[in-house]
C-alpha cells in the first residue's frame, strides 16, 4: 500500500511539472493524500462477493468466488479475453443474476434491495452502450438523475445543477446540446461517464471505459476516474485491457483466470512475469514506468525474430 | 481541447465554480433542464407545436368526417349538433349515424398511435409494432373463427351486430400476446427475442386464419376478408364505449410511463444501473400496448400500418429520440380519420379504411426515410 501511495504522488508531481497551467495541484495533492489514508483505515467492504458462481446459460464463467472491495479504492479486474472480468463486474452491478452465492452491497444482499435505492449508491457503465439517435448529451446525462427522482420530486434545480456539473467535469459543456451520435468516440465515452457521474453514487463500476479511445483520451478518462476517487472518495471498480495503464491508475489489481482469482494486490505485487505467464500466456518483462515508477509490461522478443522465420 | 481541459479543471474545484467561471451557453442549458426536465418531452417547443397542430387537424377532421356523407351537412350545423343544440333530422344523422363512426376512427387512431410508440420504444426497434407481439394475428384468428363458425348458424350481419366478433377478437389478441411473451421468456424477456418469437407466432396464426378462410363458404369468407382489411363501416355507439373506456384509462397510464420509457431505451444494463426495474417496466408497457391494440382491433379490425407508420412520423417531426406519445396518438387520429374521409368520398364505391391507411401511410414513411437519409449525408 505504501509503495502505491508513493508512486501515485510521484505521478502527480510529474503531471504538475508537465502542465504549468495546473493551478489546483496543491489542493489536489492534499485531497489525494486524504483519500489514501481513507483507503488504509479498516472500513467494511462496500461490495462483497460470497461463493459467487456466475455465467451465461448453464456453464459458470466464475466458480465459487469470494472477493471484497474496500471503500474508497480503485480496483481493476484484469485477465485474458473470456476470463470473466466483465461477468464479475455485471454480477457486482446486479445486471447478471448469480447461479449461486450472492453479492452484498454495504453488507446486505444487493438483489433484495430496491433497485432505485441501489442506484443511489452504485452506478454502472456497461461496455459500449448505445444511445438512441436524437439523444443530446444533456438528455443522456439527465437520465443519471433518475434514482434521485420520484413522483413527489420529479425534476429539481439540484438535478439540473448536478447534470451541468457532470457535463462540465467531463469537458463536454461546449457540446451539451449536440446529439450524442454526432460526437467523436472520446466525447461519446465521456458523455456516458458524465451520466454515471451525475448519478452521484458512491461506487462506480466501469466496464472497459477506455475502449475505442486513443491514448490521450484514455488518459483523460482515467484521470477523471482517479479525480472522482481522490476528491469525492468514490470507490471505483473497473475492467481494463491495458496492463500498464491499469497499474498506473489502480490501488489494487485483481487478475482472473480459469474461473477464479489468480492474483490480488497492489500493482507491484500482482504484475509479475509469473502472473502474466499464468493469466495471459504472455512472456513479458516488468520494468518500472520511467514516469511514475508503476510496473510497466514489455513483451519479450518474438521468437521468430531470433532465428529465420 | 485546451479550452475543454480548462473548463474541466475549473469545474473540478468547487471554490472556482462561481458564476463568472461558467461558459455563456451554460445558464441556458441549466434553465431548460430546470423548467422542462426529462419527464417533459411533450413540453419541448417543437413537440408541443406539432402536437397542438395535430390535435387541431384531428378536431377539424372530426367535424369534416361528420359533415361528409350521402348528404352534406354544413360544418356549423355539425358543431351545433355535437354541442347538442341542433334537433331535427340533421341532429339525428350527426349524433346517431355518423358520430359513432367518426369517434371510433378517432379513438382507433389514438390508441394505435400510442400503442405503436410504446412498443417501438420498448423494443428499441421501429419494426417492434404491436402486430409483432401477435396481437393483430391473434385477433384475426379470433374474429375469423367467430365469423366462420357463426356464419354456419346465423347470418353474418347478425353476428357482427351481436358483438360476438369484438369479443372473439379481443380474446384472440390477449391469448396470442401472452403466448408470445411466454415463449420469449428466458429468465426475463429480451426485446429482440420478443420480436423474433412474435414473427414466428404471427406467421403460425396467419396460417390458421388462411385455413379458416379456405374452409369457409364463399359468402362467409368474403365477410371475413372484409373484417381482415379493417373497416369503420359497421360501427355504432356500442363500438365507441368500450374503446373510449380503454383509451381513457390506457392513454394516461402510457403518459405516466414516459420517463421510464426514456430510461429503458438506453439499454437494459444502463437502465438497471440508474434504478429502473427493467423486466417489470417492459411487462407493463407491453401489456398496455396489447390492451390498447386489442381494443382498436376489436372495434374496427386490423387497420394496417397506423401503429407502425405514425410513431415513426411523430419521431421525425418532433426530432426527439423516441416518438412522443401524445403526438403519435394525435397523428394516428389524423391518419385514420383522413383515410376514412378519403375512403368514403374520393371513390365511387366504399373502400375499407385499412386499405387507404396502408396506401397513404407506407409511401409517406418511405418519403420520410429517403429525405432523412439525404439530410444525414448532407
Amino acid at each position: 500500500m505504501t509503495a502505491t501511495t508513493a508512486s501515485t504522488s510521484t505521478a502527480r508531481t510529474h503531471r504538475a511539472g508537465a502542465d504549468p497551467t495546473a493551478s489546483g495541484t496543491a489542493a489536489e495533492r492534499a485531497t489525494g493524500r486524504a483519500g489514501g489514508l481513507d483507503a488504509t483505515s479498516p472500513a467494511p467492504p462496500v461490495l462483497e462477493a460470497r461463493g459467487l458462481s456466475v455465467g451465461y446459460d448453464r456453464d459458470p464463467v466464475l466458480r465459487d468466488l469470494d472477493l471484497r472491495i474496500e471503500r474508497g479504492t480503485v480496483t481493476t479486474f484484469l485477465g485474458a479475453n473470456g476470463c470473466g472480468k466483465s461477468t464479475l463486474l455485471k454480477a457486482f452491478g446486479r445486471v447478471l443474476k448469480p447461479q449461486s452465492g450472492e453479492v452484498l452491497l454495504d453488507g446486505s444482499p444487493i438483489r433484495r434491495a430496491p433497485n432505485r435505492a441501489v442506484a443511489r449508491r452504485l452506478a454502472i457503465l456497461p461496455q459500449t452502450p448505445v444511445a438512441p439517435a436524437g439523444t443530446s448529451v444533456l438528455d443522456l446525462v439527465m437520465r443519471g438523475r433518475n434514482p434521485h427522482q420520484s413522483w413527489a420530486k420529479p425534476w429539481t434545480a439540484e438535478d439540473a445543477d448536478v447534470a451541468e456539473q457532470a457535463i462540465a467535469a467531463t469537458g463536454l459543456t461546449e457540446v451539451a446540446h449536440r446529439d450524442v451520435a454526432s460526437l467523436s468516440g472520446g466525447q461519446r465515452q465521456r458523455a456516458w461517464i458524465a451520466l454515471v457521474v451525475a448519478q452521484q453514487a458512491e461506487t462506480l463500476l466501469l466496464d472497459e471505459p477506455t475502449t475505442y479511445l486513443d491514448l490521450a483520451h484514455q488518459l483523460d478518462v482515467l484521470r477523471l476516474v482517479r479525480r472522482l476517487n481522490r476528491e469525492q472518495g468514490s470507490t471505483v471498480v473497473m475492467v481494463l485491457h491495458d496492463l500498464s495503464l491499469a497499474a498506473r491508475y489502480s490501488d489494487r489489481l485483481v487478475v482472473l483466470h480459469d474461473g477464479g482469482v489468480v492474483a490480488d494486490g497492489t500493482p507491484h505485487e500482482v504484475l509479475t512475469p509469473a502472473v502474466l505467464e499464468t493469466a495471459f500466456g504472455l512472456h513479458a518483462r516488468v520494468v518500472p514506468d520511467p514516469v511514475t515508477g508503476a510496473p510497466m509490461i514489455v513483451p519479450e522478443a518474438d521468437e521468430h525474430e531470433a532465428g529465420p522465420a | 481541447m485546451s479550452a475543454a481541459t480548462d473548463t474541466e479543471r475549473r469545474a473540478g474545484r468547487p471554490d472556482a465554480d462561481g458564476p463568472g467561471a461558467r461558459g455563456t451557453d451554460r445558464p441556458a442549458a441549466g434553465r431548460r433542464g430546470v423548467r422542462f426536465g426529462p419527464v417533459g418531452l411533450a413540453w419541448r417547443p417543437r413537440v408541443l407545436g406539432w402536437t397542438v397542430g395535430a390535435v387541431v387537424v384531428a378536431l377539424a377532421l372530426v367535424v369534416l368526417g361528420v359533415a361528409v356523407g350521402s348528404n352534406w351537412i354544413a360544418p356549423g350545423v355539425v358543431v351545433r349538433a355535437l354541442l347538442g343544440t341542433e334537433g331535427g333530422p340533421d341532429g339525428f344523422i350527426v349524433t346517431t349515424l355518423r358520430l359513432p363512426r367518426v369517434l371510433t376512427g378517432a379513438l382507433v387512431g389514438l390508441v394505435l398511435g400510442v400503442a405503436g410508440a410504446l412498443t417501438q420504444t420498448v423494443t428499441r426497434n421501429p419494426l417492434g409494432t404491436p402486430d409483432i407481439i401477435g396481437v393483430t394475428s391473434g385477433a384475426s384468428v379470433g374474429a375469423v373463427a367467430a365469423i366462420v363458425v357463426g356464419g354456419g348458424t346465423y347470418s353474418v350481419s347478425a353476428v357482427v351486430l351481436s358483438g360476438g366478433i369484438p369479443v372473439a377478437a379481443t380474446i384472440g389478441a390477449l391469448v396470442a400476446a401472452v403466448a408470445v411473451y411466454g415463449l420469449g421468456w428466458r429468465g426475463g424477456v429480451q426485446s429482440y427475442r420478443l420480436v423474433l418469437v412474435g414473427i414466428g407466432v404471427s406467421a403460425t396464426l396467419d396460417a390458421v386464419t388462411s385455413y379458416l378462410l379456405v374452409r369457409a363458404k364463399i359468402t362467409v369468407a368474403t365477410a371475413a376478408s372484409q373484417w381482415l382489411v379493417g373497416s369503420l363501416s359497421s360501427t355504432s355507439w356500442s363500438t365507441v364505449w368500450p374503446l373510449l373506456l380503454v383509451a381513457a384509462v390506457g392513454v394516461p397510464i402510457a403518459l405516466a410511463t414516459s420517463a421510464a420509457l426514456g430510461i429503458g431505451q438506453l439499454g437494459d444494463e444502463v437502465a438497471t444501473g440508474v434504478g429502473l426495474g427493467v423486466q417489470r417496466h417492459r411487462l407493463l408497457v407491453l401489456a398496455l400496448a396489447v390492451v390498447l391494440t386489442a381494443a382498436a382491433v376489436a372495434a374496427a379490425g386490423p387497420i394496417g400500418f397506423v401503429a407502425f407508420v405514425v410513431p415513426q412520423v411523430a419521431l421525425r417531426l418532433a426530432g426527439t429520440n423516441r416518438p412522443p406519445l401524445l403526438l403519435a396518438g394525435a397523428l394516428g387520429t389524423v391518419l385514420v380519420l383522413g383515410a376514412d374521409l378519403l375512403a368514403r368520398s374520393a371513390f365511387p364505391w366504399q373502400v375499407p379504411v385499412g386499405i387507404v391507411t396502408t396506401v397513404v401511410g407506407a409511401p409517406y414513411l418511405i418519403w420520410l426515410l429517403v429525405r432523412h437519409r439525404k439530410e444525414m449525408s448532407r
